[in-house]
């Protein structure tokens, strides 16, 4: 059946009508094209936003101070409140769903000043101490040397792990930093680690290259702050939500330090899962909604085919009287009209997928590489199960398009087709 | 081969229906070559397409190679049609994109025969049509007579036992009518029956048996022997 003949006869029928044919096919040629650069620029978006957070831990709550609000066991409102080192034993001890817990201390910012000086070298960074745990929430590349480790944490080491940025402001290009010390606010610390973020868009108020960890017993040891946490980094374990351990480390730490159980504004926290979620969901939301348009746009380039598939059957009614005549069964005639249609809406929707999937390409290869931008919109694609689920439906719409004009061909008598003029 | 008994048919056009056939008998026995004549509006056609099975009939009885044909389905008939019949129409009917091989090898189309093939047997029936030098040319490339033949060669080629024919000669003038007959004569004499619609006096009276229809009746049904000689014109 799907002989040179059958190919045949669909060319040549198409090929009568080449403008109208043409100027058809360009509807489903546009509708997938468009929605081959819809899905491309979603997933590049998707991208973009994804490689802002690198591999930062998104299952991940942060839970820091703020003043009372509610009077409680006789303390008075707008009480300002620390936490503490036994905080953290006590997490650790009552949340089972907790998997990294890591404390933070903030030391002497950047703002007061060139606080880190080396030689005849000076900048301003940001100071912060830090567990080794620090690296699972927001791991960084360690170009040289080593994080912080346990050792450092019990043995109060001074040492210090700095930020890309921090390396070109304090030492020469030749010059190996490990070992090397450095002064911060006026102590000094023997570099044992450099390394730079895997992301930007995911920070604490700084430029994360122009940052330092060094351990957190040290930094309260060295700069007195007795035994007072900054805030918590905390991750759930596999599977569980971080809510879990956002309630009940809330819970926990309002019962330790008075709060009131109600006081809702006592302790600021940022869960990332929440809002990774509603970007999720956001993301979903505009690829349903690329779907939907795109759909849309290639269902009025269906109809158009079927349009003109109803026109093409009038216009050669004589000779598919004749086929008829001759001996062409409808399945036969049916067969080709739908062939017709199918080869039509497949080709036209062809072309656009591969001229769509080349221009995002293109597109891909141009922009600037992951690792080095801040961008919102990287490395475009177009999954390969797209591509061909978008192929099924046009073929599948090209069979329905057909459908109503190859009824129409057969419906009437062979004898009426024959006079038809 | 064909057998007709008490045929009607009527036409229905809005509130008003036209009764075309009303009440044909007729038997065509197996190798005749008949003509039907009759006035214009009197029904040939519309009885050749009942026998070609491109219409249907609304009454009595059509046994066609002793089968009966009454509510067939369209896809029995387009098989009855491809096995059993040839037409030729006045209009010729060819297919204008293709060439005068792919037209007389389209009925072998819709039986499955291989391309190859069917194109073979396609120029041996163009050759017995005298076409062959024309095998690769456009039905507008044609003259009438040449394009008749190409049409008497698609309708052969299906190895029919009837050929129906309705107004063959009606576009050709009279040496090409001429011809085109000679041809229908030699086809007969291979043993397939042949019914000719026609007008004219001269080509009626080169078959065996000439059927006048009027007014939906059969009104004469007359054999006339032997085909006469191309040569000598018929005077009747
Ligand atoms: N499809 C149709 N619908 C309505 N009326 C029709 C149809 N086909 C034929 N008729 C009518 O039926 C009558 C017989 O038509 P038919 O074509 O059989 O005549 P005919 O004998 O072949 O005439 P002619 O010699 O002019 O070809 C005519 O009056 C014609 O108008
Ligand atoms: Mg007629």
């Amino acid at each position: 059946m799907f002989d040179r003949d059958y190919w045949h006869e669909i060319g040549s029928s198409l090929a009568k009508n080449k403008i109208r044919t043409v100027l058809t096919a360009f509807g489903v040629f546009w509708g997938i094209f468009m929605l081959m650069i819809m899905i491309g620029s979603g997933s590049g978006l998707k991208n973009g936003v994804n490689n802002g957070m690198g591999d930062f831990a998104t299952n991940s709550v942060f839970m820091w101070t703020r003043q009372t609000t509610i009077p409680y066991k006789g303390l008075p409102r707008n009480r300002s409140f620390y936490y503490r080192n036994d905080d953290i034993q006590a997490l650790k001890d009552n949340i089972p769903e907790l998997e990294i817990l890591a404390p933070r201390l903030e030391g002497g910012g950047r703002q007061s000043g060139n606080n880190v000086i080396r030689k005849e070298k000076a900048g301003a960074f940001s100071i912060y101490g830090d567990y080794p745990e620090w690296n699972l929430i927001d791991p960084a590349n360690i170009d040289q040397g080593r994080f912080l480790n346990q050792i450092d944490i019990l043995q109060n080491r001074k040492v210090a792990v700095i930020g890309k940025r921090v390396l070109e402001v304090l030492f020469n290009k030749d010059e190996n930093p490990i070992g090397q010390y450095v002064q911060i606010n006026g102590v000094y610390f023997q570099v044992v680690g450099v390394f730079s973020p895997k992301n930007q868009n995911m920070n604490f108020g700084g430029d994360k290259e122009q940052s330092i960890h060094i351990p957190f017993t040290t930094l309260q040891k060295v700069y007195n702050y007795g035994d007072v946490v900054g805030w918590f980094a905390m991750t759930s374990k596999k599977d569980i939500s971080v809510t879990v351990v956002e309630e009940k480390a809330k819970h926990l730490l309002k019962e330790r330090h008075k709060v009131a159980p109600e006081d809702e504004r006592a302790i600021g926290f940022f869960n990332l899962q929440k809002e990774f979620d509603q970007m999720t969901g956001l993301f979903a939301g505009i690829n349903g909604l690329i779907w939907v348009v795109g759909i849309g746009t290639l269902l009025a380039g269906v109809i158009g085919i079927s349009n003109i598939m109803l026109v093409i059957v009038k216009e050669r009614t004589r000779e598919i009287g004749i086929m008829r005549a001759l001996g062409a069964t409808p399945s036969k005639i049916m067969a080709q009209i739908i062939g017709e249609s199918v080869f039509l809406t497949t080709l036209a929707g062809y072309t656009g997928l591969v001229i769509g999937v080349f221009i995002i390409e293109m597109i891909d290869k141009n922009l600037p590489a992951a690792a080095t931008s801040d961008t919102m919109f990287l490395h475009p694609t177009i999954d390969f199960k797209v591509a061909v689920s978008a192929l099924i439906i046009l073929v599948i719409s090209g069979v329905l398009a057909g459908l109503i004009p190859a009824r129409r061909a057969i419906s009437i008598k062979p004898i009426d087709a024959l006079r038809f003029e | 081969m064909i057998k007709l008994q008490n045929i009607n048919k009527s036409y229905h056009m809005g509130s008003n229906s036209l009764h075309v056939l009303k009440g044909i008998d007729l038997t065509v026995e197996k190798g005749e070559m008949v003509s039907i004549m009759g006035s214009s509006g009197s029904g040939k056609s519309t009885l050749l397409n009942i026998i070609g099975l491109l219409d249907s009939h609304d009454a009595g009885e059509y046994l066609l190679d002793g089968k009966v044909i009454r509510e067939m389905s369209e896809t029995k008939a387009a098989m009855l049609r491809n096995k059993m019949l040839g037409f030729v129409f006045q209009s010729f009917n060819l297919i204008s994109f293709k060439n005068a091989m792919e037209n007389v090898a389209l009925p072998l189309y819709y039986q499955g025969v291989s391309r190859r093939k069917r194109n073979i047997i396609a120029m041996e029936y163009l050759e017995r049509v005298g076409l062959t030098a024309w095998s690769n040319h456009l039905p507008n490339e044609l003259s009438g007579g040449q394009k008749q033949r190409l049409a008497i060669a698609r309708a052969l080629i299906g190895q029919p036992k009837i050929i129906l024919a309705d107004e063959p000669t009606g576009a050709l003038d009279s040496a090409t009518s001429s011809e085109v007959m000679d041809l229908f004569g030699e086809i007969n004499q291979s043993g397939i029956t042949i019914m000719i619609v026609t007008h004219e006096n001269d080509i009626a009276h080169r078959t065996q048996r000439i059927i006048k229809l009027n007014d939906g009746l059969i009104h004469t049904d007359q054999k006339n022997g032997v085909p006469r000689p191309p040569e000598k014109p018929a005077l009747n």
